[in-house]
């Protein structure tokens, strides 16, 4: 049918365009969808290096999209009330400077997938996937218990944080620093899986029996291809933060580890921008089923079900007649 | 006489009620190739795990250049130059033939955490890649998936792969296994190349290789060593006959 | 903090650990004969509490309810083993889990198109209402004790039937060798079925008995699945022995760490911020715990390993 190429260029060039038409037409809710998907499709660029290339499933990534979105969330909030974020050993002030915002993004969603992907990885199979799910559940009820940054009911941010030069506050503008970071997770994405490192990472899902045998440990590769996912993901939740403004723990629910799994997975895993696909049938269909009928989770999860017990390759695989990647 | 590569001394390891390894001694020289034979059953693959890192033996030693290898799993002891190939093959089905030798090429560099230039891309990898899958007869085809090749194909990607890791042993697990004739005839020619790069532990039950093969061999039944010497003595003992040969033999 | 708090609260977390057995028992169950992982489960829990709530509801009979969450959540586990569940026991892992999740949004929407958005109350039956005095002058509701000695009866019934029973014998050879099952001329299909409607209903007994201490509502399964998990992975998955001590120990854990850690940061913080301390900490305990556990027998209590 069509070269895996074709598709992805097709993507990206939708993707840039359904903003630009909005912005003529004078539909800023659009921009702001597109811009969700480009986001989505980010935390899943970073749960697809640990799923499509280490074939490690975390069902625990909202974890680190969530801690990402709070590293935002609670730096602007001491930004906005002039407090310092610490005073010992050295004064930390809070900052609106995305370009601040995201290293410690970054280094918080990076720190927390170290030690969850320490512990996990101690173990393979059913209980990684458990674990991960329950180390994501137990960032989320300490951010539910602990009142300092608004527990239960979340972290507004007033003002959407800055970037030099840019104005945040036009959805246009805003749409395409979150495009230009997806675009920069793909590249990482695609240089990585080439790298020795990349070869050996997804020999090891393949054959990790192998991989010992010429001489790699395969826990530090998995380690390493963890932390990069998570921070990935982890920077994708600031950008989300910024989006709505908000931070709560539902972007740390087991829900949301779900979705980016699903973007994943509806794309089509291991594929580089299988996310981008995903995240975007996904928005699709919570717009046109959402308006068609209340229950659209319920029509959303007959599909996803159809999709694994008969689409194999997701929907990349179902547009390029290519149930198996390259 | 010189020093073995590798020795085993009193090696016992037992499953439960079953002692699979049973006081084994055996030692591998330079240069040489040095057969494990024996029934099914008989301890042969526990064995070569133990001496992998893959199993812990309960008593005994394992040593390596005279150096015990207590302590120290599969991977350290692939670095130390152990180079294996599997009973059952064992590759990256979804990656071409010559990607699997890149990956071993790179796993013997010890430099697997670059994160930037293409493996493929790289000469220092891809160059001694093809060279080795030369020297086992696999040229021309690189580019294709391992899980196409055929059984013999993949056999001989195997031994590619332990080629490239700098051995300075093999541990060939059958590698005949399933080869059928004139595939065995090759793959006989292709390990008495081999030799000359480090000596071969070879557990084989195609008799006729072995005995074209090995420069002594090990008689291995129910986890002990009957019998160790060269192809004459083993085919000369009363024990080994009755024991493992049969009457044909 | 008197002593009667402190027993009230540790039979809060036995209570808690009978309910969470029951979900463990069912998972660890369809883990060990068919290798599959069910996120589903938590929606069979739903589904018993759900079918309880409303039976009672329109009989007037608690008991009738709890019966209706058995049937229940055995014959949604059985239709679903049939139409979906069966065609993953070959997929990996990653496709169980993605179907299961699915089927948790069908059976979450389907529950709320239904039943509504707005959560369902029960009543205790008169029978079990009311507290008993335990010695040390404990009052403790008559309603939560009869969960606990439920949940035993049924633990004690489950290592019965698996220990004691042809269809125990035939479980723990599928567990141990699929092939020899079918040596056996057991039918699989039939087993696997019956296998995933006894983890069901479990799972709905145990959604049956919390619907009189906590409201029923759509979303009440993955948290306790989740649970579920944790409990799985400390005990090991597939022994249902495993299940048990860590169902109790995940129960009292948590209740008792709720209990007593702001109690402990209050000696020597002032009070709101013990509260906080206390309370985000305990949130946390049972995770740690798991930790701990992952750190010293990576393949749970009583795993055989991974």
């Amino acid at each position: 049918m069509f070269r895996e190429t074709t598709v992805n260029t097709a993507l990206v060039a939708i993707l840039v365009a359904v903003p630009l038409v909005a912005q003529a037409a004078g539909e800023p809710f659009i921009i702001t969808l597109a811009t969700k998907v480009a986001i989505f499709a980010m935390a899943g660029v970073g749960l697809n290096i640990a799923l499509g290339y280490g074939g490690l499933v975390s069902f625990g990534h909202a974890a680190f999209f969530g801690i990402g979105g709070y590293a935002a969330g609670i730096l602007a909030s001491h930004a906005q009330s002039y407090t310092p974020l610490m005073t010992w050993p050295f004064a930390i002030g809070g900052t609106q400077q995305m370009l601040i915002i995201w290293p410690v993004a970054l280094a918080a969603s990076g720190i927390a997938a170290l030690v969850i992907g320490a512990l996990s990885l101690r173990t393979s199979g059913v209980y990684f996937i458990m674990i991960t799910l329950a180390f994501a559940q137990m960032v989320f009820y300490f951010a539910v218990s602990w009142p300092a940054y608004g527990g239960e009911d979340g972290l507004p941010i007033y003002v959407r944080d800055k970037f030099p030069g840019l104005n945040t506050l036009d959805p246009l503008q805003f749409f395409a620093v979150a495009f230009a970071c997806f675009l920069l997770a793909v590249l990482v994405s695609v240089v990585l899986s080439r790298s020795r490192f990349g070869l050996a990472l997804q020999g090891a899902r393949q054959n990790v029996e192998r991989v010992r045998a010429v001489g790699i440990d395969p826990y530090r590769l998995r380690l390493v291809a963890f932390v990069i996912s998570g921070m990935i993901t982890g920077l994708a939740g600031a950008l989300y933060a910024d989006l709505n403004r908000f931070v709560s723990p539902s972007m740390l629910s087991w829900q949301t580890s779900g979705e980016i799994m699903v973007f994943v997975i509806l794309g089509g895993v291991g594929r580089h921008f299988g996310p981008l696909a995903g995240a975007a049938l996904f928005i699709l269909l919570e717009h046109e089923l959402g308006s068609v009928s209340e229950y659209w989770q319920f029509l959303l999860g007959l599909l996803l079900l159809l999709v694994v017990l008969f689409a194999h390759g997701g929907l990349i695989g179902v547009l390029t007649r290519r149930p198996h990647r390259d | 006489m010189t020093d073995p590569v590798l020795e085993i001394r009193k090696l016992t390891k037992r499953f439960g009620a079953l002692t699979v390894s049973d006081g084994i001694d055996f030692d591998l020289r330079p240069g040489e190739i040095h057969a494990l034979i024996g029934p099914n059953g008989a301890g042969k693959s526990t064995l070569i795990k133990q001496i992998c890192g893959e199993l812990h033996p309960d008593a005994g030693a394992i040593l390596f250049s005279g150096r015990d290898l207590a302590g120290e799993g599969s991977v350290a002891r692939a670095r130390r130059g152990l180079a294996r190939t599997f009973q059952v093959s064992s590759v990256a089905p979804e990656f071409t033939a010559l990607q699997n030798v890149v990956l071993a090429v790179q796993g013997a560099s010890g430099a697997t955490f670059r994160f930037l230039r293409p493996a493929l891309g790289d000469a220092a990898l891809t160059g001694p890649a093809r060279a080795f899958m030369e020297r086992v007869g696999l040229s021309g085809r690189e580019n294709v998936p391992a899980s196409i090749l055929s059984h013999g194909e993949r056999r001989r990607l195997e031994l590619a792969m332990a080629l490239a890791m700098e051995p300075r042993v093999f541990l060939l697990d059958e590698p005949m296994a399933g080869l059928g004739p004139e595939g065995s005839q090759e793959m006989t020619a292709i390990l008495s190349d081999l030799r000359h790069e480090a000596p071969i532990l070879l557990v084989e039950h195609d008799m006729d290789a072995v005995f074209t093969l090995a420069d002594r061999i090990s008689v291995l039944v129910y986890g002990r060593i009957i019998a160790t010497g060269t192809v004459d003595e083993i085919r000369a003992n009363a024990e080994v006959q009755s024991a493992y040969l049969g009457d044909d033999a | 903090m008197s002593a009667a708090l402190l027993i009230e609260q540790a039979l809060n977390g036995l209570q808690f650990g009978v309910m969470l057995f029951l979900m463990a028992a069912g998972l660890t169950l369809i883990f060990g004969v068919m290798g599959l992982i069910n996120l589903a489960h938590g929606s069979l829990y739903m589904v018993g509490a759900f079918a309880c709530a409303a039976v009672a509801t329109a009989t007037g009979s608690f008991w009738l309810g709890l019966v209706a969450s058995l049937v229940a959540a055995a014959l949604a586990g059985a239709i679903m083993e049939i139409v979906v569940i069966r065609r993953l026991y070959r997929r990996d892992h990653l496709d169980q889990v993605l179907a299961t999740f699915a089927l948790i949004l069908m059976f979450s929407e389907g529950t709320r198109w239904l039943f509504g958005s707005f959560p369902l109350y029960l009543d205790v039956p008169e029978i079990l209402s009311g507290a008993v005095a335990l010695p040390g002058g404990v009052q403790y509701p008559l309603y939560r004790l009869a969960i606990i000695v439920a949940g035993i009866g049924v633990a004690i019934l489950l290592f019965l039937l698996i220990g004691r029973t042809r269809l125990g014998i035939q479980i723990r050879a599928g567990e141990a060798d699929r092939e020899m099952i079918a040596a056996l001329g057991v039918d699989i299909k039939l087993l696997y079925t019956a296998v995933f409607a006894l983890g069901a209903a479990l799972a709905g007994f145990a959604g049956g008995l919390v619907g009189t201490i906590q409201s029923v509502q759509v979303g009440m399964g993955e948290p306790v699945l989740i649970l579920a998990f944790v409990v799985i992975v400390i005990g090991g998955i597939g022994s249902i022995k495993g299940a048990f001590i860590g169902a109790l120990l995940v129960g009292i854990t948590d209740t008792l760490g709720r209990f007593l850690l702001p109690v402990f940061f209050g000696a020597f913080m002032n009070a709101s911020d013990a509260t906080a301390v206390g309370s985000a900490l305990a949130s946390m305990l049972i995770y740690i715990l798991m930790a701990l556990v992952l750190v010293v027998r990576p393949g749970g209590l009583y795993g055989a390993g991974t």
